[in-house]
């Protein structure tokens, strides 16, 4: 089997327009993977699959992960004037990094049944934000495999998958709304009497006696 | 009417069969508890293993598992009730015809269980529909669903015909439909039958 390097050597050579990058793992585990820019990836993606030597035939697994936006702080020397003088002022300057949502991809090939443990080819998406531009190509026509997952993935995180045979919610009803996987989701107030709550379910507590109009 | 216990086996010492009509009635009940053939998730494979050979629950006059609500007794809501499927398992206690008798057959069942926090699990079924025998255990074994079925008998058995505490199929005026929850935008709606389970407030008390 060949390692995310050679892979993306071979993308590169294959289909020089589409830009892949090499995303590190610097655990232990070291299993890196591809990005996959969203408007060539079903050009790669049938690559991945049709190319001889790789023959990455089968998709194990697909599913989401949610990066929520967050607040960055860096500690930028500036040089000011302080008192007529000048001095070296270290500022704290705030920026927000927007969020987004990732598709991941785990691919294996059954023509080579890869002996080598070495885990799977493991391709990423991006979306450009978690609001309005959630499209992602979907990769159901290249893997069959992909299509319920991906439904999956829809459900839960909000990807929307353009392309896709059948894009409708799998695990949750067809009425409900929000995305449960994402990490901003707020489960409904629907508490219950807890003996000994602790952690999550005290801040439940407190915010349900808090709604309620309870004092305790 | 109850016969006095030692006058039964002295009456039966010379060949006279003496019951009542409760008796005999509730004996013909519990005998013959008709399951439903449903099952939710891995409970129902130990609910499985309850009706085969090993433990045969037909020991108990329950070993025909009907596949329509309409023949079936015993509902043995056995696993995890997601918020999706809730809807469909209370129409299908409606569907029952009486007498009917539920279980709620391991952790999920009765309270939720281990995904009571998660966001899209019925925190017990008992929130919609009346439950006789709950079961603690994830999952209950076997010999747990045999002694909830006996606690169940025990219960039939027990009740008159008569009065305030007869059975729901003998009296007239008692609810037989249970309202289904509405799939709403984040849960079920309402979230829980008030007629049925009296939900504890946040206090610790009753509402």
């Amino acid at each position: 089997m060949k390692t995310a390097e050679e892979i993306l050597a071979a993308i590169n050579s294959a289909l020089p327009e589409a830009v892949v990058e090499l995303v590190h793992n610097p655990s232990v585990s070291a299993q890196h993977s591809l990005r996959l820019d969203p408007a060539h990836a079903l050009a790669v993606a049938g690559f991945l699959r049709d190319d001889a030597e790789l023959a990455l035939d089968f998709c194990s697994n697909a599913t989401g992960v949610d990066w929520p936006g967050k607040e960055i702080t860096e500690k930028v020397k500036v040089t000011r004037v302080v008192d007529g003088a000048e001095t070296v002022v270290e500022e704290n300057i705030k920026h927000q990094e927007p969020g987004y949502l990732e598709a991941v991809y785990h691919l294996y090939s059954m023509k080579h049944a890869h002996r080598e443990i070495a885990g799977p080819v493991v391709l990423r998406m991006r979306t450009v934000n978690r609001t309005d531009q959630v499209e992602l190509p979907s990769l159901t026509p290249v893997w069959r495999s992909a299509e319920f997952q991906e439904r999956e993935i829809f459900d839960l995180y909000g990807i929307v998958f353009t392309g896709h045979p059948d894009l409708r919610r799998i695990l949750m009803w067809d009425g409900f709304v929000d995305h449960p996987m994402r990490r901003d989701y707020v489960d409904p107030d629907d508490y219950e009497y807890e003996p000994t709550p602790h952690d999550e379910v005290l801040k439940r507590v407190e915010h349900h006696k808090a709604s309620a109009g309870v004092t305790a | 009417m109850a016969v006095e216990p030692d006058l039964k086996i002295e009456l039966g010492k010379q060949g006279v069969f003496v019951t009542t009509i409760s008796e005999i009635y509730n004996w013909g009940r519990r005998s013959s508890v008709w399951p439903m053939q449903f099952g939710l998730a891995c409970c129902a494979i130990e609910m499985i293993a309850t009706t085969m050979a090993r433990y045969d629950l037909a020991r108990f006059g329950a070993e025909v598992f009907r596949p329509s609500p309409r023949q079936a007794d015993l509902m043995i809501i056995s696993g995890t009730i997601t918020k999706k499927m809730a809807p469909q398992v209370v129409r299908l206690y409606n569907q029952m015809a009486e007498p009917k008798y539920v279980i709620a057959m391991g952790a999920c069942a009765i309270s939720g269980g281990p995904f009571k926090q998660g966001y899209n699990v019925l925190k017990g079924i008992d929130r919609y529909i009346p439950v006789d025998v709950h079961i603690p255990g994830c999952p209950p074994r076997p010999e747990a669903l045999i002694h909830a079925f006996m606690a169940l008998q025990a219960k039939i058995d027990g009740q008159p015909l008569t009065g305030s505490e007869r059975p729901r199929h003998l009296d007239a005026e008692a609810q037989g439909l249970f309202p289904i929850p509405h799939q709403g935008a984040h849960d079920l709606e309402p979230p829980v039958n008030r007629l049925v389970w009296p939900l504890p407030a946040p206090d610790g008390g009753h509402e």
